[in-house]
């Protein structure tokens, strides 16, 4: 990554945007550089469009402002901005051919008749549609248009390309074939990509660095394992992945881990945050994967026993849910190693024991 | 769900202004202004001038006497009267009709469906006059159809009762009869639309969970259809009330509905106030079951 | 369901009937050779050879095509400026009031269309001596504002259904608003332009009542020559006419039913191509 001195490529600076009393998005400030997959990630309603929209010029900003390769984006309209968006339902031009949509924007380019038609070619010849730059937007399938829409968008060269929920339309298994398809268009064009999506696994497989978003506040930005391994609140650590959450409070530390007070766990030590003082109310996240499930006690700083209460079977691994002494119900992840019957995998109603290493303890102030 | 377009081309003040501005003034002008000029006459006093209506000068400013005359002469309560049932009977008998016609054309094969719908809107493309006037045709009193009608009603009444002919032209009974033939379209299309619509499966699982067909009609389909059944009443009742041409040809003078009253009252009375008194007052009338059918509307619309 | 729904098949049948019973009855009849209408006194077709050299007939057909050719067409850019007003302006100062008046002419009663345009043409005759004389322009004026409503609600509801963003695609690869106009927005509601277009030259064709109150001596619609001719009960000419005017439009409706079917056919076809792509 450039040095953090340098201007970035995108900054978006305190922006807001109201409608009437409701305040879609509140005071967001972002940076983007050159060359990166950049994820917008949150649920429905969480203001990401909206982000989107006021890039790409479709909705004005009530506060705050955006820089676009140092250039102040205010009062830009949309056909004069750099920024190109392929939208979540496409927008393919129905009455033109998929040749005429990709060609559509270049209408506009103060370039040859010959170099459009060469740039239309090289186009088509990216996203693999040379043979059906005749057809209708009609006469496709679902993950054509998609790559359509991606060329048209492409086509100008856009210094930022907009995605709005890319792969929403597409089905299950052409949408993990289209995500690599997406990140390699995006290495060998070399335009920078902001997705908006509310599908974290999406997020983390495209994107370099991903801000999550809720009530229209940026909660954390940072790349996949920042924010899945190192999650800033319990928005975060919760929307991400699966977490168990315990109520704590910070007891003291022991060197340089931190120990906390459980009420359904006990004592348990874990990484050491900065700025916890004694006596503050925390909360205790542990991701399935890692608890460690044995049936006898194991030799581990974090040891919890319990019961399985449920147990579902996946072939690759087991999800747990054990019930501990407190009452509350744990989630855990096994993966089956062994192949067929093992004596050592835990079955229902068998009293286990769980550990846990101090590092993969979560702890949230927030 | 719509978006603020803030940008959008037809938000540019110029074009926005020509856009919305030319429609807007020409109805304003061609519509608006002579319906207020007949709110005006309404309360204006009938004069032997050219025009022949005045405000002030020798006469009231605001006279009330064409609504006084509305509410107290029997011509025009009855006139009013005659409109609503000719129009609810001619409602009704579409809805008997249409309803099985509708559910018929949702349930024949697809490659009928097509060509029925197309014989079904046919009537609609050809002119109305000439659809009034073929039953003309076959009401008049030696006309096969009547022939047919008489001999089977002097087969099966007792011989007393026997007719030359049944009496059908200038009755109020031609006027339903020729208003459900030109109007049944306008039931069948909206009722067919939201028959269409509905699931089949949720009459399979009122099937399985053990009703019989005639049950899952009234428990399922009909409750469902409501909303097609409104638009449909609405869209036979309201230009039924007003109907001027099919009164006018094969309907009874003596007991005339309501447009001919004002056509009359304009035409051979010349008396401006009085047929645009008579005008607000059938406007009134049709407001309500307009609103209603809004009301309705958007309601099932929020609910959606 | 496996049970043939008879009853339903029956009412389908009566309901036929009862459409085309009547108008068979007409065509019939204009072939009957006798002067009662209702009677039949063999086969003839001097009614056709009587109206073919009726100068009237033919005048009034010209002038009713020549209306409706013109109100057709400004009813219909009138009424597609008014459609696309409604459908993407969100806020505009009188917008409820504009919406109540392209709804208004849609249910108000013919007769009262009818007199109020009449009283307004009067008045304003004798407020600024126009229009001098009652006729055609009176009637295509009329004609313009109670079609046009009809082309807007064909048009609005297209734009509804439209995908707005497509739109929004264009300005953002670099279309001036104007040019979304042009490129994207036109194109893609032309069919219903169309549609309204057909729709306002059907009812402008068709119109007795309003024409009748706002025409003046010397025009006369084919509407109106009929309704003169009607008011006086059954002639044989009139079925001759009739024959000739359901047979052209039977005619029209069953060719856009051919390339209805076969644009349906299209469909299937690109359908299928589209589920190809697929592999």
């Amino acid at each position: 990554m450039p040095a953090a001195q340098a201007e970035p490529f995108l900054r978006i600076e305190g922006v807001s945007k109201k409608f009437g009393s409701f305040t879609a998005v509140s005071d967001v400030s972002l940076t983007v550089e050159k060359g990166e997959i950049f994820a917008l990630l949150g649920g429905s309603g969480c203001g990401k469009t909206t982000l989107l929209r006021m890039l790409a010029g479709f909705e004005d900003l009530s506060a705050g402002r955006i820089f676009l390769d140092g250039k102040d984006m205010a009062g830009v309209p949309p056909w004069l901005r750099p920024v190109h968006m392929m939208f979540q339902s496409y927008a393919l031009f129905p009455h033109m051919t998929v040749e005429t949509n990709i060609a559509y924007g270049l209408k506009h380019e103060p370039i040859s008749k010959a170099a459009k038609q060469d740039r239309v070619r090289e186009m088509l010849d990216l996203v693999q549609l040379t043979q059906f730059a005749a057809r209708k937007p009609h006469q496709i399938s679902g993950g054509q248009r998609q790559r359509v829409a991606l060329a048209r968008a492409l086509a100008r060269q856009p210094k930022l390309l907009l995605l709005d929920e890319p792969l929403a339309a597409l089905d299950k298994k052409l949408r993990e074939h289209t995500q690599f398809e997406l990140m390699s268009i995006q290495q060998r064009t070399g335009v920078t990509f902001m997705v908006v999506t509310h599908d974290q696994e999406e997020a983390m497989t495209l994107a370099d660095r991903i801000a999550v978003m809720d009530k229209g506040q940026v909660k954390q930005v940072g790349t996949p394992t920042d924010i899945y391994e190192f999650p800033n609140s319990r928005f975060v650590a919760g929307f991400i992945g699966s977490i168990t959450s315990f109520e704590a409070s910070v007891k003291g530390r022991d060197g340089d881990h931190l120990v906390l007070d459980v009420p359904a766990l006990g004592a348990v030590q874990a990484r050491d945050v900065p700025g916890l003082v004694e006596g503050q109310a925390v909360t205790l996240a542990l991701r399935p994967e890692k608890l460690r499930i044995t049936k006898n006690r194991p030799d581990a700083t974090n040891v919890v026993e319990g019961q399985v209460k449920d147990l579902a079977y996946f072939g690759k691994d087991s999800l747990y849910r054990i019930t501990l002494p407190s009452g509350e119900l744990v989630q855990a992840h096994a993966v089956n190693a062994n192949r067929g019957e093992d004596a050592a995998r835990a079955d229902w109603d068998d009293r286990v024991f769980l550990s846990f290493d101090p590092a993969s303890a979560i702890v949230l102030a927030e | 769900m719509s978006k603020a377009y803030k940008t959008g081309w037809f938000d540019r003040k110029g074009w926005s202004d020509i856009i919305i501005g030319l429609p807007y003034v020409w109805l304003v002008a061609l519509f608006l202004l002579p319906f207020l000029i007949v709110v005006a006459m309404s309360v204006a006093t009938k004069t032997p001038t050219a025009p022949p209506f005045s405000f002030g000068g020798d006469y009231p400013l605001l006279n009330w006497e064409g609504y006084e005359r509305v509410f107290s002469d029997g011509l025009y309560l009855r006139a009013f009267l005659t409109s609503v049932v000719n129009a609810a009977a001619a409602m009704l008998l579409c809805l008997i009709v249409g309803y099985p016609m509708a559910l018929g054309l949702v349930r024949v094969a697809p490659a009928w469906r097509n060509i029925l719908l197309m014989l079904v809107i046919l009537p609609f493309w050809t002119s109305f006059l000439l659809r009034v006037y073929a039953w003309m045709g076959l009401m008049g009193k030696n006309s096969w159809f009547n022939k047919l009608l008489t001999d089977w009603w002097n087969f099966v009444v007792p011989v007393d009762w026997a007719v030359n002919s049944i009496p059908m032209m200038h009755t109020n009974f031609a006027v339903v009869l020729v208003m459900v033939y030109t109007y049944l379209p306008f039931m069948i299309l909206p009722l067919y639309a939201s028959l269409e619509r509905l699931d089949t499966t949720l009459d399979e699982a009122a099937l399985d969970l053990g009703s019989r067909p005639h049950q899952v009609f009234f428990d399922i389909t009909l409750p469902q259809s409501v909303p097609g059944i409104i638009a449909g009443g609405m869209l036979v009742f309201i230009p039924a009330a007003g109907e001027l041409v099919i009164p006018t040809l094969v309907g009874n003078s003596a007991s005339p509905m309501i447009g001919r009253v004002i056509s009359d009252e304009f035409n051979q009375a010349r008396d401006w106030p009085m047929a645009s008194a008579v005008a607000v007052a059938l406007l009134v009338l049709m407001v309500v079951p307009t609103m209603l059918y809004s009301h309705f509307q958007a309601k099932s619309g929020g609910a959606k | 369901m496996n049970r043939r729904p008879v009853f339903l098949i029956t009412m389908l049948c009566f309901g036929f009937a009862f459409f085309y019973i009547p108008i068979l009855s007409m065509i019939v009849y204009s072939f009957n050779e006798s002067r009662l209408a209702t009677v039949w006194g063999g086969f003839s077709t001097k009614w056709y050879v009587s109206l073919f050299s009726n100068r009237q007939v033919i005048a009034a057909l010209i002038l009713s095509l020549k209306i409706a050719l013109i109100s057709a067409t400004v009813a219909t850019i009138l009424g597609t400026m008014a459609g696309i007003a409604l459908a993407r302006f969100r806020k505009f100062r009188g917008r409820v009031l504009f919406s109540g008046l392209v709804t208004a002419p849609l249910i108000m009663p013919e007769v009262i269309t009818g007199i109020s345009s009449l009283m307004f043409f009067i008045l304003l005759a004798d407020w600024i001596g126009w229009p001098g004389q009652r006729g055609f322009t009176t009637v295509t004026l009329a004609h313009i504002t109670f079609s046009m409503v009809f082309v807007t609600t064909v048009v609005q509801s297209r734009m509804v259904q439209a995908d707005q963003a497509i739109e929004e695609a264009a300005m953002d690869l670099g279309s001036r608003p104007w040019q979304v106009l042009f490129d994207v927005t036109l194109p893609v509601i032309f069919p219903a332009i169309m549609s309204g277009w057909l729709l306002a030259f059907t009812i402008s064709l068709d119109d007795v009542v309003i024409t009748a109150f706002t025409t003046g001596p010397g025009a006369t619609t084919l509407p109106l020559l009929i309704w003169s001719k009607v008011k006086l009960g059954v002639t044989p000419d009139v079925n001759a006419l009739a024959t000739l005017m359901v047979l052209v439009v039977g005619l029209g409706v069953v060719l856009a039913g051919i390339l209805m079917s076969r644009a349906d056919r299209r469909r299937d076809a690109d359908a299928r191509l589209a589920y190809q792509a697929n592999e």
